[in-house]
């Protein structure tokens, strides 16, 4: 049975306006000249790839179901497990399913901890066991080295077959469309000449399949990062995290954007007195210390959501809730930047000579909003919001990591780094939770900082002629 | 194309101070460079004035930065050589050219607001200079710095020279420029557009100081412009370039009296002025080439009207008749001239000019007063206003255009944004049509947006970039409610841009493709759709070539033989009002202080202000013997006008009545009517 959060619902809508919107660019040349310069870097075309693959771990994890049980009830009705689980989770279950006892080291065979064992003479020594999963197909664990190197091998070359097959199907498809014949296309990309730096893009691709596939390998026979306390995989965690990061750093921007947007150009299309108003609010807002804000909301939340736990079908859906509610309130102390710059590019462009024989030609002020004004905001709009990406999704670990960011059963990397702090502090430490998160976060987020980058030079006009 | 042709001859002469020869410059990539300067060969000899005259994109501007080193990162000197003073410039060490820049050639440009650091004073500015050319420090390069601000006439040095930019006026930030570029005693000075960017009474002052300190100091100077007058004013030797290349070269007398490249000569017969008012304009056809084009033949060919076959497949030799240079194929020895076409197609005369007679008043102003308030403190307080428009009274009939002149600043066009209620006047009435527009409400208004409509300056700015052509045409047309049905709609659009001189197939295209000149015939069209019965005119060519000006001036006309559109035509440029208008105001801080029918104030102006502005105008009569006027100072703040008289500081004429008292009205009969107290009141008045 289907199951929609709230933030799949969102999620999905996001994902229908971004296509729509790419659809929408494609036919105008003036919105399309900038994403072909995006195109021309190769920096950016490597980013996106990795940011592609991330946003397509996100949405597999957002597509969720309940799982029908063996049994039935009595009329003979199907019976749904209370569990909520996604595509992904079906996809990665031996991940999820196949827990240890406790701690245990990346590539471990054996627990992190000592136990005590009976010993088949009956005597007992502490010592530490053999893992159930992670090297439990190794006889000898000395054996280990040899087996990862031949897992990695198979992944590698998986990885590259697989990359192989999908290159020749883009550049096929790429070479019908333009016209041009399927080696002479290859020729040129293997020199890195085309316009779109497809090289790039294709090597990245390369890479992060050999990754993928390695890492698949030798998830079917150790825990790559090791597991956590209570002998769940940290890569299974920090892979589900994904979702709650991608969350976070889109839903807050829809949420943001009506504000900003709206806002934003009434103040310097208007001025006046609707201009004081606007700037009285969103300066008031900008003095009262955002983390303040955001714990009294979400603390308000969590007593609501606490007193009402009947009313939701599972832990992850009140998860969820909680979740939006987070994005929400990010949304509505983060406006504010935006609204500035809307404000002083529609104080510049109230004056500007098209606006001016529009009002003279007698068009109202709602056209000239939405004809003359947006339009030409929107690359400010877009860059605001490439770059506030990766600053919300640092946003959610620290608040996290405070306690008042999302749901503690919820993955997701602040509230790993969270549970960091004991493990930080134990001796021998654990310390392959934080690099978990560190890891996957930091790729994620230079990914987008560098794809920003490459978005901000190619909308700026100053840097056009270069 | 790499290949560089041979124009180097190798021929090294004396008494020059620069010598250029074959220098080739390109922008952008390897493999599409834009040819920025092409093969061009000039000499600038001791102390004279060598004017390289030529339309935007021409490749002046980049000729004068090659020749100083200071390209732009893209750019690169691909063939030639620059000699200066016998020393090839292009094979200096960044060291040694240093030297040369500042010391031995100095430069100054066309924007002095943006060449003057606005967080140093002037004085540390010219010292700066001083110190690193000739090691004076302290008090000795502060009274050096003070004898250059009186060398170009900047009164009050001593204090001037503790001053910021903002503290300064356009014409005395220039002035302080050209103190700096003078600081070294440079041998060449370039002056790339030097007054372009300033009024023409400040113009004419700039023009004037750059003569004197030329003919104290020796230097020579090689003047960057577009403006014929100015050249005419300044030269002594003059180049013509087009597309990157030099087409001709001449004696100032020579090119005034006889030019001989076909590109010349079109290019005085486009220029506006009194004498051509009956007929059209000559224009060159098209525009200028895209310099990224691989060119064969003469690159002027395509709009050319004398071009024959030969033109378009062999780049011309080039040839020196008489001394002077012709890069043209009819001076090519071997007498081809019978196969190009005729010398000159005389200018079309004007169809059927609406009578005159139809007095009756289409749009009355009286007395219009647009004032902006000035806040200040915490409470944001009116303290005072800033009286941008002062008071102005102007009637327009039908079919009539009235010219609204005035130097940047004086109000002209705010009073024009004041007339369309785009701006809403502080006071007075404005009557359109008999109905008064300042009473109506915002919808009420916009009901009567269609009867008046405003075509701006800037070409690039006035149309919104994401916007096809089309429906930018269309726009007022679905505001008034009158947008018909589909193909209705597409055939009134179609027909607009006919009627504009632009292709049906313009529809769909964005702005960004089309040139300055085409996109104002865009703006044309958009302003025609509603079938306005006066437009305003706020420069529309002032933003433009002269080749183009000349298209659009004759569109302008046009349309008012055919649709009997009144203009209001809102312009610095006299040679403009001369051939559009039919009456002209004269505006100075933001009241008018002259008004009549253009033979009247422009044959015989009567307002001292109207009279210095005219003689500041540069002419291309080259023994003109005309009087400058020179005004002294500036343009007062509006925000705090003299009292009196407001232009009694400036004026050669004033006396102790000025000070006290704003003259009266006087009339001169025949509608002229000017405001001074050199004519006395008439008792009718």
């Amino acid at each position: 049975m289907l199951v929609l959060f709230w933030t799949d619902l969102l999620i999905f809508v996001l994902l229908a306006a971004a296509i729509a919107f790419s659809v929408y660019a494609y036919r105008r040349e003036h919105l399309r000249a900038p994403w072909r310069r995006v195109g021309r870097s190769r920096v950016a075309m490597g980013a996106l790839v990795i940011l592609s693959a991330y946003v397509a771990v996100g949405l597999l994890d957002s597509i969720h179901y309940r799982q029908e049980l063996e049994t039935r009830t009595a009329g003979g009705q199907s019976q749904y497990s209370n569990e909520v689980l996604s595509l992904f989770d079906w996809m990665v279950m031996p991940l999820k399913t196949r827990g240890e006892k406790t701690y245990s080291a990346p590539f471990a065979t054996h627990l992190y901890a000592k136990e005590t064992v009976e010993r088949a003479d009956g005597s007992q020594q502490r010592l530490y066991p053999r893992l159930v999963f992670g090297g439990a197909q190794l006889r000898d664990p000395a054996e280990r080295g040899a087996d990862i190197a031949q897992r990695a091998t198979i992944g590698a070359l998986k990885g590259s077959a697989l990359w192989l097959l999908v290159a020749t199907f883009v550049v096929q498809a790429a070479a019908w469309r333009s016209g041009t014949g399927f080696r002479l296309l290859a020729a040129e990309i293997r020199g890195d000449l085309t316009m779109t730096r497809w090289r790039a893009a294709l090597l990245t691709f390369l890479v992060l399949l050999v990754i993928v596939f390695v890492a698949a390998e030798l998830s079917s026979g150790y825990h790559i990062l090791g597991t956590d306390k209570v002998g769940e995989s940290v890569f299974y965690q920090t892979l589900k995290s994904i979702r709650t990061g991608l969350v976070i750093g889109t839903l807050t921007t829809l949420v943001m954007l009506p504000f900003a947007i709206l806002l934003g150009i009434m103040a310097g299309y208007f001025g006046g007195w609707v201009d004081d108003v606007i700037q009285y609010i969103y300066t008031t807002l900008n003095s009262i210390p955002g983390v303040l804000l955001i714990a009294a909301a979400v603390l308000m939340l969590q007593v609501y959501l606490d007193n009402r736990s009947a009313e939701f079908a599972s832990v992850a859906e009140r998860a969820d809730l909680r979740l939006l509610f987070l994005c929400l309130i990010l949304g509505v102390t983060s406006w504010t930047g935006l609204c500035r710059y809307l404000r002083g590019e529609s104080l510049k462009l109230r004056e500007i000579d098209y606006v001016q024989a529009a009002t003279a030609l007698g068009v109202g002020h709602f056209t000239i909003i939405v004809r003359h004004l947006l339009p030409n905001v929107m690359h400010i709009v877009l860059i605001t919001v490439v770059l506030d990406f990766s600053g919300l999704v640092l946003a959610e670990a620290v608040l996290s990591y405070v306690q008042i960011g999302v749901d503690p059963t919820m993955n997701s990397w602040g509230n790993m780094i969270n549970s960091a702090r004991l493990e930080m502090a134990r001796e021998p430490i654990v310390w392959w939770s934080l690099f978990a998160a560190f890891l996957f976060m930091f790729t994620l987020v230079l990914a987008a900082n560098l794809f920003s980058d490459a978005v901000r030079d190619a909308f700026d006009p100053r840097l056009r002629n270069r | 194309m790499l290949l560089i042709r041979g124009c180097v001859t190798g021929k090294r002469m004396s008494g020059l101070i620069l010598q250029v020869e074959g220098l080739s410059t390109h922008l952008g990539s390897e493999s599409e460079p834009v040819q920025a300067v092409d093969c061009v060969s000039f000499e600038v000899r001791r102390g004279e004035t060598f004017a390289l005259l030529g339309e935007s994109g021409c490749g002046k501007s980049m000729t004068a930065l090659t020749l100083m080193r200071l390209l732009p990162s893209s750019g690169r000197v691909v063939g030639g050589a620059v000699l200066f003073e016998g020393q090839d410039l292009l094979k200096l060490s960044e060291a040694d050219m240093r030297r040369v820049r500042g010391g031995g050639i100095s430069m100054i440009f066309q924007e002095p607001m943006t060449s003057l650091n606005p967080v140093l004073t002037v004085g540390q500015q010219i010292t700066e200079s001083l110190t690193a050319h000739r090691g004076l420090r302290g008090g000795r390069a502060r009274s050096e710095a003070m004898e250059l601000l009186q060398a170009v006439g900047i009164p009050d040095p001593y204090q001037r020279i503790y001053e910021y930019p903002h503290q300064l006026s356009g014409g005395m930030k220039q002035r302080v420029m050209i103190a700096i570029a003078l600081a070294n005693e440079p041998e060449l000075l370039i002056a790339d557009e030097p007054t372009t960017a300033l009024d023409v009474t400040i113009q004419a002052q700039v023009l004037e100081l750059m003569r004197s300190l030329q003919r104290d100091r020796g230097m020579s100077i090689m003047f960057i412009t577009h403006d014929l007058g100015v050249v005419a004013e300044m030269a002594d030797r003059v180049a013509v370039m087009y597309a990157g290349q030099l087409v001709e070269q001449a004696s100032r007398n020579e090119f005034f009296t006889e030019p001989k490249h076909p590109y010349s000569q079109k290019l005085f017969d486009s220029l506006p002025d009194k004498d051509k008012r009956d007929r059209q304009l000559y224009v060159i056809e098209g525009f200028v080439p895209s310099l990224q084009t691989e060119f064969r033949g003469c690159r002027f060919a395509p709009r050319c009207h004398r071009a024959f076959d030969r033109c378009r497949g062999e780049e011309p030799p080039r040839t020196t008749v008489n001394g002077r240079q012709v890069f043209c194929h009819l001076y090519g020895g071997d007498s081809l001239a019978a196969e190009a076409g005729p010398v000159s197609t005389p200018g079309r005369p004007h169809g059927g000019r609406i009578p005159l007679a139809s007095k009756a008043a289409l749009l009355r102003i009286r007395n219009m007063k647009v004032h902006f308030p000035i806040h200040s403190g915490v409470f944001r307080r009116v303290a005072g206003y800033v009286k941008a428009v002062d008071g102005i009274n102007l009637e327009i009939p039908q079919g009539h255009t009235l010219a609204l002149v005035g130097e940047s600043g004086c109000g002209k066009t705010t009073a024009g944004k004041g007339i369309l209620q785009l701006i809403p006047p502080t006071g007075g009435s404005v009557i359109f049509a008999g109905q008064e527009l300042t009473t109506l409400s915002h919808a009420e208004l916009r009901s009567h947006r269609d009867d008046m409509q405003i075509i701006f300056q800037d070409p690039y700015s006035s149309m919104n970039p994401r916007m096809l052509v089309g429906d930018i045409i269309s726009e007022g047309l679905r505001a008034q409610g009158r947008a018909a049905a589909p193909a209705q709609l597409q055939a009134r659009i179609e027909q607009l841009l006919d009627q504009v001189g632009l292709a049906a197939d313009s529809v769909a295209r964005y702005p960004h493709e089309f040139s300055g000149g085409q996109r104002q015939r865009i703006s044309i069209a958009r302003a025609l759709a509603v079938d306005p019965h006066l437009i305003v005119c706020d420069e529309p060519t002032s933003a433009l070539d002269v080749s183009v000006q000349a298209q659009i001036l004759n569109l302008l006309k046009q349309l008012q033989d055919d649709l009997g559109i009144s203009f209001l035509f809102i312009t610095h440029d006299i040679s403009v009002v001369a051939y559009l208008a039919h009456e002209v105001a004269v505006m100075y801080l933001g009241r008018i202080v002259e008004q009549g029918s253009v033979e009247d104030v422009l044959d015989r102006p009567r307002h001292p202000y109207t009279q210095a502005l005219l003689s500041a105008v540069p002419t291309m009569d080259v023994d003109s013997g005309r009087d400058v006027i020179r005004l002294v100072g500036d343009m007062p703040s509006p925000s705090n006008p003299p009292s009196g008289c407001y232009f009694h500081p400036r004026c050669p004429a004033a006396m102790a009545i000025c000070r006290d008292r704003y003259p009266a009205l006087t009339r001169l009969g025949n509608g002229h009517e000017t405001r001074c107290h050199l004519y006395r009141a008439d008792p009718g008045a």
